[in-house]
């Protein structure tokens, strides 16, 4: 029972990273109808920033920082500079979404340019070898962190979503572009905060991850892997859905691991993934947009 | 796209003299090549024509047929160790690679059937857990994969003809011959069905076709194609490791369809030249490849949707005229 305890608590600490990912991909799907595949790597990319940062000693809340505005802003530009331009020329959606994954193998490069290929330690003020006791389970610092700041992270977005002005603005656009410009809401702009929240949800994970997993150039596919998958399993349109995926993936990867088969955990999320996907197609809590000939 | 006069010129591959003349130097020259080339030239050529197979397949599933897979190394997998374990039991090379594409097709088919329900983001999640399930049981399951160890494959002997030569004229002529047979299969029923559902399969059901006979059988052609890449990359290498069945391997294959050309049969061979040049020009600064790569997708999709095939043709018609305009 104890040992139940402890794979479903950390099952929900890694789920909980998994759910934060997914919710930027939900955020930019939500708002573009573009899966983003640079979501990984932008994430990859500040958390890299952060480690520079934090190399030349600077305290770890401005690394932080520095690394957040980094992620926004490369967000924005890419929206801004390079998809709106694409949508201008009529590119297709699926030339915008592997217009993404383009992005994605510039920043992978780039980092393995600028950094090189060797996984790096990442110094994060939680430490992952202090373990704290929670009745009868132990976590580390660092697991029990994650858990509480995506849960956080979770909570923010969804009281600026649901509770405030530009958040009701950023779901009328959502739900229909043009009746949303017609009310005049600048629907331009609210497309690209929600690219830069989604990038700035990337970057907190990044940097949770990254001192378990070591920082390099590749270190956030599996997370972005994963968190595409809890994206798709909750329902690609739906942002409870995304935390719920990755809630529901973590567990199941925890359990799959611990009782069934190591080797083989990663392919088992997916089994379980493609199951939920043949029984309903929209995932657990999603609706599809309807779509007319 | 292209300007055609006739419903019996659209289905011709070349079209005019001038490409005719072009067609034929190509020709003249890959059958030169193994005379007068370096060995170095005819091995890039080699694997060129291998990934040609792989993009065309590849192609035939994204372009043409609108469906996204991100499982293709999964196929190229699945084929390469076919082959392997086969020549190493004595089966002949050809029947081995007709089993690599068999195989692969086999299971293109199973990852076939969720496609049948599922689009756009939601396949993406299916196929991309197919090519990684494929990679785990490689690099969990050591009989089959050969372990650290690897698996070596028998080369290829005929008549006396070296190996590299050997290689070299299997890969071209086979390259050449999807190249024909994915012309044909585009100009057909069968791939009006692809476009068709491409362009919106409710509208594509509605005129008559079969939805899941046309989607299956996407998935199965193009994964025959991928297998049978697969099978002569093993042969080529001689040499499997699982490691080389990554996502990288099918990120490859669609930077090669997207720069070569969606839906263009000639852009798959340009884009596996450019997937197999770039590494080698930047052979001293590899991790500058996937950022070429990357800005390659980026300006192919903003500047020329149709990718090195829509440059092509646009200079074609630019001359047709020449020197009026």
């Amino acid at each position: 029972m104890e040992w139940l305890l402890q794979y479903l608590l950390a099952g929900l600490s890694a789920g909980s990273t998994y759910a934060l990912v997914a919710l930027g991909l939900v955020l930019v799907y939500q708002s573009s109808r573009v899966l983003n595949f640079a979501h990984g790597d932008v994430a990859a990319f500040a958390t890299f920033i952060a480690y520079t940062a934090l190399s030349a000693r600077l305290p770890f809340g401005v690394a932080f920082g520095l690394a957040v505005m980094f992620s926004a802003a490369l967000a924005t530009t890419f929206y801004l500079g390079i998809l709106i331009p694409a949508q201008r020329r009529d590119a297709t959606h699926l030339g915008q979404v592997i217009m993404t994954l383009g992005l994605g193998l510039i920043l992978q490069g780039g980092a393995a340019f600028f950094w090189g290929t060797e996984p790096q330690p990442f110094h994060s003020p939680l430490s992952d070898t202090r373990i704290l006791k929670i009745g009868p389970v132990a976590m580390t610092e660092l697991g029990l962190g994650t858990l509480g700041t995506a849960l956080c992270c979770s909570l923010l977005l969804y009281g600026f979503v649901q509770r405030t002005r530009v958040g009701r603005a950023m779901r009328a656009t959502s739900e229909n572009l043009v009746a949303a410009q017609t009310l005049g809401i600048p629907t331009r702009q609210l497309v690209a905060l929600s690219w830069a929240v989604a990038a700035v949800l990337g970057a907190v994970a990044g940097a949770l991850l990254a001192p378990a997993l070591f920082l390099d150039p590749y270190f956030m596919i599996d997370p972005f892997l994963k968190g595409f998958a809890a994206a798709i399993l909750g329902g690609l349109n739906s942002l409870p859905g995304a935390i719920v995926g990755g809630l529901i993936l973590g567990i199941a990867e925890s359990l799959s691991g611990a009782y069934i088969a190591i080797q083989f955990k990663n392919t088992l999320a997916f089994v379980i993934i493609i199951l939920v996907l043949l029984v309903r197609p929209e995932g657990l809590l999603g609706h599809e947009f309807k779509e007319r000939v | 796209m292209d300007r055609v006069a006739s419903y019996t010129e659209d289905l011709r591959l070349v079209r005019k003299w001038p490409e005719k003349l072009l067609a034929g130097i190509l020709l003249l020259a890959l059958c030169l090549l193994p005379q007068f080339g370096s060995d170095y030239a005819i091995y890039i050529v080699t694997l060129i024509s291998t990934y040609a197979i792989g993009v065309l397949g590849q192609n035939l599933l994204i372009g043409f047929s609108g469906q996204v897979s991100f499982g293709q190394a999964g196929f190229l997998g699945i084929g390469a160790f076919t082959l392997a374990h086969l020549t190493r039991a004595g089966v002949v090379f050809p029947l081995a690679l007709l089993a690599a594409g068999a195989m692969a097709a086999l299971f293109g088919l199973l990852v076939g059937f969720p496609a049948l329900r599922l689009k756009g983001p939601y396949l993406a999640v299916a196929t991309l857990g197919f090519g990684i399930a494929v990679y785990q049981v490689l690099a969990n399951w050591d009989t089959l994969s050969g372990g650290r160890m690897g698996l070596a494959i028998p080369p290829l002997v005929w008549n006396g003809l070296s190996k590299r030569l050997l290689m070299y004229y299997v890969n071209v002529g086979l390259a050449i011959l999807f190249a024909l047979a994915t012309y044909n299969l585009v100009s057909s029923y069968v791939g009006r069905a692809f476009i068709a559902i491409r362009d919106s399969d409710i509208a594509a059901e509605v005129m008559g076709i079969n939805l899941t006979r046309y989607k299956l059988l996407a998935f199965a052609v193009s994964s025959f194609y991928t297998g049978v890449q697969g099978g002569l990359l093993a042969q080529l290498l001689g040499h499997l490791e699982p490691q080389m069945f990554t996502l990288a391997e099918t990120i490859t294959l669609i930077v090669g369809v997207v720069v070569g050309g969606l839906a263009r049969v000639e852009g798959s061979l340009f884009g596996a030249a450019f997937v197999i040049l770039v590494p080698q020009v930047f052979a001293s600064s590899r991790e500058l490849v996937p950022v070429v790569y990357g800005a390659a997708i980026l300006l192919v999709i903003i500047f020329e949707p149709h990718g090195f095939a829509g440059r092509w043709m646009k200079f074609r018609l630019y001359f047709s005229h020449w020197p009026f305009r």
